[in-house]
């Protein structure tokens, strides 16, 4: 479905992604795992159309991406919650909800998203009229995660849900994150939490200072002694 | 703010005030005499206040719109307003109107002139925004700003060098920068005396006209920002510019259309002033444009409410001032009102806490 092939990404000068490849096939769920810094959110953005590569081609279903606009991408059926969650914080979670669809037109299609979208976030419904910058941090998180699913994509990125959120609603963030993935979206996960992305991911990444340095399954990953040396805290 | 820094700052307020404040105007005694004598004028001076104050504040939209989306100052946004009363008056010009010409006949001239000068000013400053802005848009802060000033010198001689057309446009009068005269053509139908209230207060048809156009103008913007999906997408792109992306929304056409409704309204602001004043200048664009900055920023840059707000309040003070203080000293007394509000509220009646604004 989603193809990366050697992708270069630069800030001014700051060489951020050195030339990463990466697929994502329909159905998966694929995380991106990696330490501060390490090129995570550069590469959703560069997915998004949000940064442009140098060089190197993203292929979204046999269409490269690199020149094209972020809402043609949008629209292509790639949506994405993003780092720092960027909800609009002066609009209603009921109006973020209607941005989030801002690309589509069939009216029914929305509604129904809308009643989807309260049921996995029966939070969101309780504050729909609330400014969203008033919602708590965690609350933040599950409308940044509603609004994309507004988009009805068909691959979602989900840059660090988990951050900032506490234990309990991490765990049930990430079973959210399966129902998503269980009702036919495509999910490319990126989380520094790579105890629980490897429990919900069917394959993943190791992304190490703008390089891929490893990759497999998620069974292979969680027994890799690297990996669990620097991201699974094991001593 | 400490207590100290206040003490001091009211110590110099009142020094201000009682000091310097009865050489420019403030003389509480003779105010409250005035007012007291006649009520009326009071009344009648709160309504142009009121009416000034509108179209003020249909000029500070465009600031206020602008700076929202593209965090810009546009210092040729008040140029482009006498543009526009440049361009209204040219119209007028071409259909023969002329002071107390039947008002049945200016209508259509003034909707034409409408349409020209809305559209003119629209297609101008979205030309502007094209070439000279969207260039510098990853450039330091002061270069958009510098520029913005430059396309202010551009219009203001753009409007000098209309003015100067008087063999083709005979309205524009003798000389090229001296005041031209607008065509006075809005009734002057006292509406209380025609309901039958005896006051001395003066509301004309005239005045009720240029109201309930600005207010319509207001409230038309206020609608399409809420309620259109257009609308939205300008709110998204100003309270966060990569978020409007993520769901889609074309950045680029959102700043165009940003400008396109500013210029818009600066050119049907220009229309009314002339409407209502009966006189334009090509400086009227400066002076305009400063107490129309200083109506978005008092209300909150950046918000749509505190820019109709803020020039209203502008209007108002400007009025009473004229009146009451001294009219010489009028740009004076705003400007200190604006310097104390900021000191007690930096970001604006309006604004939210800059501190909450991360
Ligand atoms: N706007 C920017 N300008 C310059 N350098 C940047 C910019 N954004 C990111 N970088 C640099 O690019 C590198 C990759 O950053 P990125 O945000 O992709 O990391 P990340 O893996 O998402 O990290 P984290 O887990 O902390 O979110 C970092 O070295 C960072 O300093
Ligand atoms: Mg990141």
């Amino acid at each position: 479905m989603l193809e990366l092939i050697d992708v270069y990404t630069y800030y001014g000068n700051i060489q951020a992604l050195k030339g990463i490849s990466i697929h994502v096939e329909t159905g998966e769920v694929v995380t991106l795992i990696g330490s501060n810094g390490a090129g995570k959110t550069t590469t959703l953005r560069t997915i998004q159309g949000l940064l442009r590569p140098k060089q190197g081609k993203i292929l979204f279903e046999g269409k490269d991406l690199s020149t094209t606009s972020t809402q043609e991408i949008v629209r292509l059926g790639i949506a994405q919650s993003p780092e720092g969650r960027m909800i609009f914080p002066r609009m209603t979670v009921l109006e973020n909800l209607e941005m989030g669809a801002f690309q589509r037109q069939d009216k029914l299609g929305i509604k129904s998203d809308m009643e989807r979208v309260f049921l996995l976030f029966p939070r969101l419904q309780e504050r729909m009229t609330q400014k969203g910058g008033t919602l708590s941090g965690g609350e933040q998180q599950m409308l940044a995660i509603a609004r994309a699913l507004m988009a009805r994509p068909r691959l979602l990125l989900l840059d660090e849900p988990s951050m900032g959120l506490a234990p309990m609603l991490v765990s049930q963030i990430f079973s959210i994150i399966q129902e998503i993935s269980a009702q036919g979206t495509t999910i490319l996960l990126v989380e520094q939490n790579a105890r629980l992305a490897l429990t919900v991911a069917n394959r993943g990444y190791v992304l190490q200072t703008g390089e891929i340095v490893l990759t497999g399954n998620a069974k292979e990953l969680q027994a890799d002694p690297t990996v669990r040396k620097a991201y699974l805290g094991d001593e | 703010m400490k207590p100290w820094q206040k003490i001091v700052l009211y110590f110099v307020i009142a020094y201000f005030v009682l000091l310097l404040g009865p050489i420019a105007g403030f003389d509480l005694p003779r105010i409250v005499q005035d007012i007291i004598r006649s009520p009326s004028v009071l009344v009648t001076q709160l309504l142009v206040g009121l009416i000034n104050g509108a179209i003020i504040a249909i000029i500070a939209l465009g600031y206020t719109l602008v700076y929202g989306i593209i965090e810009l100052i546009n210092f040729a946004h008040g140029d482009l307003y006498m543009l526009g009363g440049f361009a209204a008056l040219t119209v007028m010009g071409a259909f023969g109107m002329q002071d107390g010409a039947p008002f049945v006949t200016a209508i259509i001239p003034m909707l034409v002139a409408l349409l020209v000068s809305a559209g003119l000013c629209a297609g101008l400053n979205v030309l502007t925004e094209r070439y000279a802005y969207r260039p510098l848009r990853n450039a330091p802060r002061l270069a958009p700003l510098i520029s913005a000033i430059g396309v202010s010198f551009i219009f203001q001689n753009l409007g000098l060098f209309w003015g100067g057309l008087k063999s083709f446009i005979p309205i524009m009068g003798n000389t090229a920068a001296a005041p031209k005269s607008f065509p006075d053509l809005l009734p002057r139908i006292d509406l209380l005396e025609a309901m039958g209230i005896q006051t001395k207060v003066d509301f004309t048809l005239k005045d009720l006209i240029v109201l309930v156009v600005a207010v319509s103008l207001m409230v038309g913007l206020n609608l399409f920002i809420q309620r259109t999906p257009a609308g939205k997408a300008m709110r998204a792109v100003a309270q966060n510019r990569d978020a409007a992306k993520i769901v889609g929304i074309d950045v680029d056409q959102v700043i165009v259309m940003t400008f396109l409704i500013g210029g818009a309204l600066a050119g049907s602001a220009g229309l009314l002033v002339g409407l209502y004043n009966n006189t334009i200048v090509f400086t009227m664009g400066f002076t305009a444009g400063l107490r129309a900055f200083t109506a978005a920023v008092l209300g909150g840059i950046g918000n749509i409410t505190g820019a109709m707000l803020g020039g209203v309040l502008i209007g108002l003070l400007s009025a009473l001032s004229d009146q009451y203080l001294s009219s010489r000293w009028t740009d004076a007394w705003v400007f200190g009102v604006l310097v104390l509000i900021l000191v007690f509220r930096p970001s604006g009646l309006l604004g939210e806490n800059l501190q909450e604004k991360v």
